[in-house]
C-alpha cells in the first residue's frame, strides 16, 4: 500500500540538516512538529486555507500543510530562524511596536507570510498587502494591525 | 511563631480582599476565606503574602488565574497587582496557579440575573451579592462574560499593595528605618540614603511577619503604569514563535491521539470495524470515548488517516437531522406557553398596537461555530496516584472534578497546567475535549498522552451559537417611535451550557434576552420577551452570547422603525435614550463619524446600531461602499464606555477584534445541518472576514462610567446590525437572515 511506504528523506530546517525515515506523503507541517519537534509551524485547517502552518521553502511562503515531505524543493525556513538573533526581523520588531498579537495563534504564519511579501517588494501598496494576506487567517481580527506593522516594517527595511 | 498561626492570619487575607473587591458576605460560613493555596509546600526562603503574590529568593511570582484566550487577560492581570507591588511585569514570573477556591468568579453568576443593568435597586444589589456567594461556594473559577477585569481590578491591585506594605514591613525590621520612610520601586525597597533592598531579599524576613492588610489603594492619578500604553506580556513570545500553546505540549515518551466522535452530537457509538485502521502505521491503538473513538498513534498525521479509515454506523441523536426542520421546531414553539420571560414590559403595547398601524418583521440568525484557530486538545498524564493535565480552558474547576470522576484520584493528585489558548470566544467554557483526553490517558497508565481534534471534528463537535428566531411589531406616530414588541425564540443556552459545566440557575433564561430587553431606550410602549424552544443541538456560550443575536434583532427593526417614522437614526435613538452614559456613546459616535444621516452619496451608505451589553454601551457606525465585486466596508467607528481604561492599547485592539468577529460571521459564516451534523466542516466553507475585508477602524473609549468592565466581548454585538443598516442605505436591501452573503455579494 502506497500509503505506507517508507522513504529517507532529507530537509534542511533552519540552517539544520536532518534525515528522516517515513512515509513520504506525510505531510511537512507533521513532520517539522511531530518528528522534528519544530513548532513554530502550527496546524489550524490541514487544507491551505488559514495559512498558520506557513513556513518559508527557498524563500516563497507555503502551507506546510499541502507540501508532502518527500516534495520539499529547498530549505525551509521557519519562524524560530527568522527572530534568531532574539526579535530582531524588522517584522518582528514592527509586530512588537504594534502590538499586533492577540491569542498570536495565526502569527508565525502571518510574519512568514509578510516577510516573502517584503523580499520581492519593499514597499507594498495596501493592495499588494491584500494581496499577499489574504489567505492567512486571523480568528482574533489583528488585521488592521498586521497592515500597520508591514507598512512600518517595509519603511525600516527600505531605510537600513 | 507555628506554621498554623501563619496560615490562619494570612488565609484571612483573602477574606479580606473579598470585601475590599466589592464582596461582603452575611453569615460566617460564606464569609469564611478561603486557603492561600500558595501556603503549602513554602520553602523557608518564601513568603506567600497573599494568593496572587509569591516572593522567594530566586524570583518573584505573581499567580494570574483568569485564562488567556488571545484577549490579553494575563499581562492585564500581571500588570493590576504590579500597579501597586512595583514590579516590573516583563521581569516576574507568571503562573495561572492551580484550580482553588481563592481564585472563585463571583462576578459572572451575577451577570445572568434578570435584572436591568443599570438598576442599582435594593433587590438586584442584594441578589447579585447572593449570586456572588452561590459562585464562590461552588468554586466558580470561570473566565468569560467579560467578567475578567470588572471582578479581578480591586483585589489584584489590593493583593499587590498588602504584598508591598508587607516587604516594607520586613526591610524596617531589617533595617530600623520606619515604615514611612521607605518607598518601592522596579521590585526593591529603597531606603532614605538611596540604598535598594530587592524584595527577593526580604522573603525570609516577609514570610514571618503578618501580611499588612490596612492598605489603601493608589487613585488613578498616582498610577505608575496603568492607564497608559504599555507592552503585553505575552507580545514577545508571540511575535517569535516562541509561545507554547497546549498543542506543542511535549513530553518525554509522549503519543498522540485523535478523536471520531458521531457527528450527531450525543448520538453514541454505534457497530464498527477498526481493522484497517489498526493495522496502519503508528497506530497503537483505538479506544472507545464518550460519544465515539479515539486513535492512538505515534505521530498526529498517522491517528489522523487512522481516524478516518474507521468504519462506524453512528446511531442518530436525540435532534432533528435538517436545519430545515430545527427552524419549524423555532416557528412552532413561539406559543404562549413558551413564554420565559417578560424582563421588559413599559407601556402598554397592546393597547397602543390596537390603534395603529402595524409594522412588522421577522429575522433569523444561524448555528455558528467557534472554530479558534488552535484546534481543541488536551495533553494527559494519568498514572496510580495522579492526573496532570496540560491544556487551555475557562473552567480549570471543571476540569478538577472530572478528572477526579474519571479516574478516581483524589482532588489534590490533579495538576491542570493552564497554557494560553490559540483563542476561544467562548469554546473553552466547555471542557468536553478534556474529558476525552483523560479517558485517552486512563487507557495508557504512565504514558503522556496528547489529544488533538482535527479541524473537521473541531467543527462537526462544538457547541455553537444557537439559532435564534425574532417577530417583531412596532408602531410610530408623529414621526416618532411609540411601540416595540420584540419575540425572541431559541432553545435555551442556559439550560444547555450550565448543565454541562455547572449548575441550571433558577428564573428565566435570560441568555434568550441579553441584548434586547435590558437596553436604555426609553420608548413608551416597550416589551421584550423570551421564547423557549424545545432542545435541539447542543449550544454553547459565543462571544457576547445571547447579546450577539439580540442586538442583531433589536438594532435592525428599531432602525426599521426610525426609517418607518421618517427620522434621524441617530436623533432618534439619542431622543430616546436618558442614561447619560450611553447618550455620551452616542454623541460621541455622532461626532466622530460626523454623523448627518445614512445617506453618502452614490453607491454608498451608512449604518449605525447600538448595544448596552456586558454592562459597556457601545456604538458603531459603518460606511460601506457598492463596488462591482460587491459591498465593501470602508470605515468603522467604536465609541464605547468601560470605565476607566487600564490598558488603551489592549483595549482598542479589543473593540477592534471583537467588531471584525462580529462582522466577519455576519458576512458569510453559518452551521447548516444534514443528517444530524453540519454541512460545513473547515474554514473553506467558514471564513469570517479577510484582511482584504478589513474597514480603517476610529475608536474612542469615553471613561465616563462608574463601572470599570471587560471589553473582550461588547463590540461584537451592534457590528452585525450596524453593517445590515449600511447595506440598507447603499441598496435597499434589508438584511433579515445572517449570513448576509445569502442576499447580497462582498467584495
Ligand atoms: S494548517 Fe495549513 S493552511 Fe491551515
Ligand atoms: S491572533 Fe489569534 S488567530 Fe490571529
Amino acid at each position: 500500500m502506497s500509503v505506507n511506504e517508507e522513504e529517507t528523506i532529507s530537509l534542511i530546517v533552519d540552517g539544520a540538516s536532518f534525515e528522516v525515515s517515513l512515509e513520504a506523503e506525510m505531510p511537512l507541517l507533521w513532520v517539522l512538529r511531530d518528528e522534528l519537534g519544530i513548532l513554530g509551524p502550527k496546524y489550524g485547517c490541514g487544507i491551505a486555507q488559514c495559512g498558520a502552518c506557513t513556513v518559508l521553502i527557498d524563500g516563497d511562503a507555503v502551507r506546510s500543510c499541502q507540501v508532502a515531505a518527500g516534495d520539499v524543493w529547498g530549505p525551509v525556513t521557519t519562524i524560530a530562524a527568522l527572530g534568531l538573533d532574539g526579535a530582531d526581523h524588522p517584522l518582528q520588531t514592527a509586530w512588537i511596536k504594534h502590538q499586533v498579537a492577540q491569542c498570536g495563534y495565526c502569527q508565525s504564519g502571518q510574519i512568514l507570510q509578510a516577510a516573502a511579501l517584503l523580499e520581492k517588494d519593499t514597499s507594498p501598496t495596501d493592495s499588494a498587502i491584500d494581496a499577499a494576506m489574504s489567505s492567512n487567517l486571523c480568528r482574533c481580527g489583528t488585521y488592521p494591525r498586521i497592515r500597520a506593522a508591514i507598512h512600518d516594517a517595509a519603511r525600516s527595511l527600505r531605510e537600513s | 511563631m507555628s506554621k498554623k498561626s501563619t496560615t490562619t492570619r494570612r488565609s484571612f487575607l483573602v477574606g479580606s480582599a473579598a470585601v475590599a473587591g466589592g464582596v461582603a458576605f452575611g453569615i460566617y460560613a460564606i464569609a469564611r476565606p478561603a486557603a492561600n493555596p500558595l501556603l503549602e509546600g513554602l520553602a523557608e526562603d518564601e513568603a506567600a503574602i497573599t494568593p496572587f503574590v509569591k516572593v522567594a529568593s530566586g524570583g518573584i511570582t505573581l499567580i494570574v488565574p483568569r485564562a488567556d484566550s488571545g484577549q490579553g487577560i494575563m499581562s492585564m492581570q500581571a500588570h493590576l497587582i504590579a500597579e501597586e507591588l512595583d514590579v516590573d511585569p516583563q521581569k516576574v514570573k507568571l503562573d495561572p496557579g492551580q484550580p482553588h477556591a481563592a481564585y472563585v468568579n463571583t462576578l459572572i453568576a451575577a451577570n445572568g440575573l434578570p435584572f436591568h443593568p443599570l438598576d442599582d435597586g435594593i433587590v438586584p444589589k442584594t441578589v447579585r451579592e447572593m449570586m456572588a456567594t452561590v459562585a464562590r461556594l461552588s468554586g466558580a473559577q470561570f473566565t468569560g462574560g467579560s467578567s475578567s477585569v470588572a471582578d479581578l481590578q480591586e483585589k489584584l491591585r489590593y493583593a499587590g499593595a498588602v504584598a508591598r506594605e508587607t516587604l516594607k514591613l520586613a526591610a524596617s525590621s531589617q533595617t530600623g528605618v520606619p515604615v514611612k520612610q521607605l518607598k518601592t520601586e522596579d521590585g526593591s525597597v529603597v531606603l532614605p540614603d538611596g540604598t535598594s533592598i530587592p524584595y527577593t531579599n526580604l522573603a525570609t524576613q516577609a514570610a514571618r511577619m503578618d501580611p499588612v492588610t490596612d492598605v489603601k489603594l493608589r487613585p488613578p492619578a498616582e498610577w505608575r503604569r496603568l492607564g497608559k500604553p504599555f507592552l503585553r506580556t505575552d507580545i514577545v513570545p508571540k511575535s517569535t514563535g516562541t509561545q507554547t500553546y497546549g498543542i506543542d505540549v511535549t513530553l518525554p515518551d509522549m503519543l498522540f491521539a485523535t478523536v471520531r466522535a458521531n457527528p450527531g452530537r450525543g448520538g453514541g457509538l454505534g457497530p464498527y470495524d477498526a481493522s484497517v485502521a489498526k493495522t496502519m502505521r503508528g497506530v497503537k491503538g483505538i479506544v472507545e470515548v464518550n460519544d465515539g473513538l479515539a486513535v492512538i498513534a505515534d505521530n498526529t498525521w498517522r491517528a489522523f488517516q487512522a481516524a478516518e479509515a474507521l468504519e462506524v454506523d453512528w446511531p442518530a441523536p436525540d435532534y432533528p437531522a435538517t436545519s430545515a426542520e430545527m427552524w419549524k421546531v423555532l416557528e412552532a414553539a413561539h406559543v404562549s406557553e413558551n413564554r420565559d420571560s417578560r424582563l421588559r414590559d413599559d407601556g402598554d403595547v397592546d393597547q397602543v398596537m390596537s390603534e395603529a398601524d402595524i409594522f412588522a418583521a421577522e429575522y433569523r440568525v444561524p448555528y455558528l461555530a467557534h472554530a479558534p484557530l488552535e484546534p481543541l486538545n488536551a495533553t494527559v498524564l494519568v498514572t496510580n496516584q495522579d492526573v496532570a493535565i496540560w491544556t487551555a480552558t475557562q473552567v480549570p474547576v471543571s476540569i478538577k472534578d472530572a478528572a477526579v470522576e474519571i479516574t478516581g484520584v483524589a482532588g489534590d493528585a490533579v495538576t491542570v497546567h493552564a497554557l494560553p489558548a490559540g483563542g476561544s470566544f467562548g469554546r473553552r467554557l466547555d471542557h468536553d475535549y478534556v474529558i476525552q483526553a483523560i479517558e485517552i490517558a486512563k487507557r495508557f497508565p504512565g504514558r503522556p498522552i496528547k489529544t488533538i481534534w482535527s479541524r473537521e471534528e473541531d467543527f462537526t463537535h462544538d457547541f455553537p451559537r444557537p439559532l435564534h428566531l425574532c417577530r417583531a411589531r412596532g408602531s410610530v406616530a408623529d414621526g416618532k417611535v411609540v411601540a416595540f414588541d420584540l419575540d425572541t425564540i431559541s432553545p435555551s443556552l442556559g439550560d444547555s451550557w450550565f448543565s454541562r459545566v455547572f449548575v441550571v440557575p433558577p428564573g428565566p433564561d435570560t441568555f434568550l434576552v441579553w441584548g434586547a430587553y435590558d437596553q436604555p431606550y426609553e420608548i413608551p410602549n416597550y416589551r421584550v420577551s423570551g421564547y423557549k424552544a424545545p432542545k435541539l443541538v447542543p449550544i454553547g456560550s459565543w462571544r457576547s452570547p445571547g447579546a450577539c443575536s439580540n442586538a442583531f434583532f433589536h438594532e435592525s427593526f428599531l432602525s426599521e422603525l426610525i426609517n418607518v417614522a421618517g427620522a434621524d437614526q441617530l436623533e432618534e435613538r439619542l431622543r430616546l435614550t436618558k442614561d447619560p452614559i450611553s447618550r455620551g456613546v452616542l454623541e460621541a459616535i455622532a461626532e466622530m463619524s460626523n454623523w448627518s444621516g445614512t445617506d453618502i452619496g452614490p453607491g454608498r451608505g451608512r449604518g449605525v446600531a447600538f448595544c448596552h451589553s456586558h454592562h459597556v454601551p457601545v456604538a458603531e457606525v459603518i460606511d460601506v461602499t457598492l463596488t462591482e465585486n460587491g459591498i465593501r466596508i470602508d470605515e468603522v467607528w467604536i465609541a464605547a464606555d468601560c470605565g476607566l481604561v487600564f490598558d488603551p492599547v489592549n483595549a482598542e485592539a479589543q473593540l477592534t477584534g471583537a467588531a471584525v468577529w462580529g462582522l466577519g460571521h455576519a458576512m458569510n459564516c453559518e452551521l447548516t445541518y444534514e443528517n444530524y451534523a453540519p454541512v460545513q466542516t473547515n474554514f473553506h466553507a467558514f471564513e469570517g472576514m479577510r484582511l482584504h475585508q478589513t474597514p480603517r477602524f476610529h475608536t474612542s473609549l469615553l471613561e465616563k462610567s462608574e463601572k470599570i468592565c471587560g471589553l473582550g466581548e461588547p463590540a461584537t454585538a451592534p457590528a452585525a446590525p450596524a453593517l445590515a443598516n449600511a447595506i440598507f442605505a447603499a441598496t435597499g436591501i434589508r438584511m433579515r437572515e445572517m449570513p448576509f452573503n445569502k442576499h447580497v455579494d462582498f467584495a
